[in-house]
């Protein structure tokens, strides 16, 4: 359903992206690893249309969405995660959520959808009414990934949900993560956690300095002596 | 007492004005981050439209009222659009020499099709002329409008922040606009949006002014706009009950300095409590010092 095609995205004179190509299937998790500024918070954001990328092709369900702006996006079913959570931390909880929904006009299908983010994170239904400044780091990642889920969307993209949260909690985030894949959301996943991450994915990229240096499912590469040594400890 | 009762009121009419300025200033700071130098200006043309609408097109307070803030909305988003959006990316110091620049040519275009003389706002006609005397306080009708006008606005403006779809995409913009981009907010359009409410704001305050006081000229905006942005600041920069309570505190030391003390120094007091809110808190009344993260 995704692809993206010979990507290049330079930040003025840093090439930080260098020709990455890969490709999502619906209903897959696809997971994407790789050291800290290997580059992939960048090709989340230049997919979602933060970042313009200098060259290159990016197609949603057969369409060509590289010049499209970020709004255009999430309307074709895109919604993103991103790093940091970065919720809206002077508004409510319900007022992040109800942002997440903001180019729906379906009222009650909002409501509903609302329904179904508190009966996944009872915790945000007790905190309504709080400041989503005020939430500990596990919750305002539930919330990020409730407002996420807010629109809607075909693929989610998901950067590293898991940092700076306690084990007992990554696992959570994990069982959360097979859940929305399982009701039918298509994933696409960036993660410091590699072992966790490969387990649950169909397929993986693995990313170094702005290239992809090897793919394939995430039963090949847990076994790959590389990836064991450079990101599985062992 | 009395005098304290009657400065009180003068402090109150004078606060309205520079609350509602205030305003503008805070919400384009909070949005762009930007000291919009060219906001006393919409303030000035809005009491020129105001002016131009009583005196020869014969219309009315609140007809007049309602065509300046539409003429400042569509001035305030022009010059957003022409000399601030494509500095979007641009270093702050670059947006905010602009801001100067577009206030000098807001002041000197002015200047050249309404020369620089002052001119007087025609006096209000039947009940709005009209003044109330408790005992040795006097309260005039102007007063009470202008209040009352400004309070309206002020509550309107908080149903729309607060409220609408549009108000909640400015205040997700103002704190995180990467992450407003992805709900889908078209960041572009809010940012339209919150010069639009502004302007509209500083178009009331400059009807409300010419009437206030009577007479207006192209300069007008400078003094009380610093002032308005002082209030600002006082409140919280980028926070709006923050410069709502901010003006009306500096309307009322800027009366309570002319009456008790001497009028030459009611300007330099504002600016010296400007000093000390940078030295003591630079956050501002309400604002927080740093924000909260878990
Ligand atoms: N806003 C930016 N300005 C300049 N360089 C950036 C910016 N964002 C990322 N980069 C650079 O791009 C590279 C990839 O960063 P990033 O995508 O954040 O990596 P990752 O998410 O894999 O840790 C890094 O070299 C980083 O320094
Ligand atoms: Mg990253």
């Amino acid at each position: 359903m995704l692809e993206i095609k010979d990507i290049n995205v330079h930040f003025g004179g840093i090439h930080a992206l260098k020709g990455i190509s890969m490709t999502v299937q619906r209903g897959e998790i696809v997971t994407l690893i790789g050291a800290n500024g290997a580059g992939k918070t960048t090709t989340l954001r230049t997919i979602s249309g933060l970042k313009k990328s200098t060259s290159g092709q990016i197609l949603l369900d057969g369409t060509d969405i590289t010049n499209l702006s970020a709004q255009e996006r999430v309307k074709r079913g895109i919604s993103h995660v991103p790093e940091g959570r970065r919720v809206f931390p002077a508004m409510t909880v319900l007022e992040n959520l109800e942002l997440g929904a903001f180019l729906r006009r379906d009222k009650a299908n909002i409501a509903a959808d609302l329904k179904m983010v508190y009966e996944r994170f009872p915790i945000l239904a007790d905190r309504k009414k709080q400041l989503a400044g005020t939430l500990s780091g596990g919750e305002q990642q539930m919330l990020a990934i409730g407002r996420a889920l807010m629109s809607r969307p075909d693929i989610l993209f998901l950067d590293e949900p898991s940092m700076g949260l306690a084990p007992l909690l990554v696992q959570e985030i994990f069982n959360i993560i097979l859940d929305i894949n399982n009701a039918g959301t298509t994933i696409l996943l960036v993660e410091q956690n590699a072992s966790m991450a490969l387990k649950i994915a169909h397929k993986a990229y693995v990313m170094e300095t702005g290239s992809i240096v090897l793919s394939g499912t995430g039963e090949e590469l847990m076994q790959s002596d590389g990836i064991k040594k450079a990101y599985l400890g062992g | 007492m009395e005098q304290f009762l009657q400065q009180v009121i003068n402090g109150i009419s004078l606060g309205s004005i520079y609350a509602l300025v205030a305003l503008g200033y805070t919400m384009v700071y909070g949005i762009i981050n930007l000291i919009n130098f060219a906001h006393c200006d919409i303030y000035m043309i809005g009491a020129y439209v105001g002016y131009y609408c009583m005196t020869f097109l014969g219309l009315g307070v609140f007809a007049s009222l309602v065509i300046s803030m539409a003429a400042c909305v569509v001035i305030g988003v022009a010059i957003e659009k022409i000399a601030y959006k494509p500095l979007r990316n641009s270093p702050r110091i670059t947006v905010l020499i602009t801001a100067i620049g577009v206030s000098l040519f807001l002041e000197y275009v002015t200047m050249f099709f309404m020369k620089a003389n002052v001119r007087s706002y025609p006096p209000l006609t039947g009940i709005l002329a009209e003044n109330i005397n408790l005992g040795s306080i006097f309260i005039s009708m102007k007063q009470i409008l202008i209040v009352v006008i400004t309070i309206v606005l002020v509550v309107l403006l908080q149903i729309i922040v607060r409220h609408t779809k549009l108000g909640k995409a400015m205040r997700a913009v103002s704190l995180d606009k990467d992450a407003a981009e992805l709900m889908g907010i078209n960041v572009n359009n809010t940012i339209s949006f919150t010069f639009a409410l502004g302007s509209a704001l500083a178009g009331a305050a400059g009807v409300l002014v010419g009437i206030y006081y009577n007479s207006i000229n192209p300069l007008m905006g400078v003094i009380p706009g610093l002032k308005a942005f002082v209030a600002a600041v006082f409140g919280g920069i980028g926070l709006i009950p923050g410069a709502f309570i901010g003006g009306y505190f500096i309307g009322a030391v800027e009366v309570f300095v002319a009456g008790y003390g001497n009028s030459m120094y009611r300007d330099a007091v504002v600016f010296a409590i400007l000093i000390v809110i940078l030295i003591v808190k630079p956050a501002g009344l309400l604002g927080k010092n740093t924000r909260e993260k878990v």
